[in-house]
């Protein structure tokens, strides 16, 4: 987990099972989950009987994580990429009322992007329990283009989509679930610095 | 303070058994600040020779800025403020009142608004049921009186919004049914309530135990400030003494000794008040809603709106 450097950074206090809540909802993300692994101690039996698991590998990183999921004996269901999993997260909270707590576990552009889908549903994203696993790749918002580029690793790198060099700022947008890229040689094009990977 | 208003009683209406309304417009005519629905205003009244300043949510609609409605109930115990208003205020006074603030602010990314109002509670709920209505939003009202002649706004509130205003008086036997209320209330419904403590408290309960986010719920936890023993504070920048009556706030003693700290709301919510404790020999019988339960055992700090002292000797950084 990364901490905060600036407000807008958001931070990822880990998986905990909100004791009161009448139904949970588990969204992870390939490493993430092992942010739900690792509480198994405290899924009763009674918690598992109201859970819901939804879990996309994405990728080898992923990779033998939906057999032990499987096996805590909630209801599961596996997605094979991101963009259906949330499409199933929407249809989840559509039928949920209040008591429903939600937990999502991965990559920042994963729970960034799962969150988006929350907050739709009026969900306050302070009321949501999250924690990062995995690759600390960023979703990235080119500030002139608009375009976004999801698993960005360095900065500065190359827009994908209008082809700027792009500095990744911490500062971070709840409403795009993305950080912000803005151009770094605009004064002096070419005049780049090598790219850092601050982000693996 | 800045930003105070001279306004002038233009109308008075027993709104009902013990509870008045005061609609106030300003003196110099105009338009008055905007306010949003939740937001009190501090009203202040003479009293004898101290000057009560009471907190009183605006329930009039936020939209008409030409004037500002408050209701106040008739307090058994009064300490002033509800009694000057109900006995002596007349048609044509003129009263200093501070600009709106707003402690109570509705969530607008709800998909739902529940309000659960206790008497006089209901205040708060008259303007943002306002505001709710005119953007569209989903709500509903669930109001618990002693009876039905001592709700006030209740008629008016059933004629605007119909089923959506629910009323439940305790001479009839009916109570909230708390627990249903927060049963298969669609995500992202947000819960609001206002009265007395222990109605809140229960409100809040409830829903906590049907697994509500904190986020989602609210609360209006405004109160008068207790009477109790006399005692003395000392301020620290003057060394100067300052009394403190039985019936009389620190903060109340404090600006009739000449001193204006800062202040909001009064009623122990806001944080405004927040005072630095130099010396403390004693101890502080807190009264806000505001310093954590650690913060109150340290003691460093004290809540001068609503916050008492016992002991030998205390000294304020003011």
């Amino acid at each position: 987990m990364q901490g905060a450097t600036i407000r807008s950074r958001p931070v990822y206090p880990g998986l905990a099972i909100a004791p009161l809540a009448r139904r949970h909802i588990f969204a992870l993300e390939g490493e993430g989950a092992g942010a739900l692994l690792d509480i198994a101690g405290d899924l009763t039996p009674e918690v598992l009987g109201r859970s819901q698991i939804l879990y996309v590998a994405r990728g080898s990183l992923g990779v033998g994580h939906h057999g032990a999921l499987q096996t805590l004996g909630a209801a599961f269901w596996a997605a094979p990429t991101v963009q259906p999993l949330l499409g199933r997260l929407d249809v989840e909270l559509s039928r949920s009322h209040m008591g429903t707590r939600l937990y999502l576990a991965g990559t920042e552009g994963f729970i960034g992007q799962a969150m988006q889908v929350a907050a739709a549903h009026g969900i306050d994203p302070a009321s949501v329990i999250t924690e990062h696993r995995g690759s600390r790749a960023r979703r990235v918002q080119c500030v002139h283009c608009k375009g976004v580029t999801e698993g960005v690793t360095a900065s500065p790198f190359t827009c994908g989509h209008c082809g700027l060099n792009l500095y990744v700022r911490d500062h971070y947008s709840r409403r795009l679930g993305a950080f912000q890229g803005v151009n770094i040689d605009a004064e002096e094009p070419g005049a780049v610095p090598p790219p850092e990977e601050l982000y693996l | 303070m800045m930003g105070d208003l001279q306004m002038r009683v233009t109308a008075l209406h027993d709104e009902a058994a013990g509870i008045r309304r005061v609609r106030l417009e300003p003196v110099e005519g105009g338009l008055l600040p905007a306010f949003s629905g939740g937001a009190h205003v501090v009203v202040a009244m003479p009293d004898g020779d101290v000057t009560r300043r009471n907190p009183y949510s605006l329930c009039c609609d936020p939209e008409d800025r030409t004037g500002y409605e408050i209701a106040v109930a008739r307090a058994a115990a009064s300490r002033g403020g509800s009694a000057y208003i109900h006995e002596r205020l007349a048609v044509g006074d003129v009263l200093t009142v501070g600009a709106p603030t707003n402690l109570f602010q509705p969530d607008w990314r709800a998909k739902k608004h529940i309000l659960v109002a206790g008497g006089i509670g209901i205040t708060p709920f008259v303007a943002m049921m306002a505001q709710f209505a005119r953007a569209g939003l989903a709500f509903e009202l669930h109001y618990a009186v002693r009876s039905r002649a001592a709700a006030a706004f209740a008629g008016v509130l059933q004629d605007r919004y119909g089923p959506r205003v629910k009323i439940y008086a305790a001479d009839e036997g009916a109570r909230l049914p708390l627990g249903a209320l927060v049963q298969n209330q669609p995500l992202g419904t947000h819960l609001y309530t206002c009265g007395p403590e222990r109605l809140m408290d229960a409100v809040l309960e409830t829903a906590r135990q049907a697994g509500w986010p904190e986020q989602a719920l609210h609360s209006e936890h405004f109160m008068a400030p207790p009477p109790g023993d006399p005692f003395t504070v000392t301020l620290g920048r003057s060394g100067r003494d300052v009394a403190v009556a039985p019936d009389q706030s620190l903060l109340e003693a404090l600006e009739a000794a000449g001193i204006n700290p800062r202040y909001l709301c009064r009623g122990g919510v806001c944080g405004e008040c927040a005072t630095k404790v130099v010396e403390l020999r004693g101890t502080i019988l807190h009264g806000d809603h505001y310093l954590t339960p650690e913060e109150r055992a340290e003691s460093r700090t004290i809540m001068i709106c609503m916050s008492r002292f016992s002991g030998d000797r205390l000294v304020l950084d003011l």
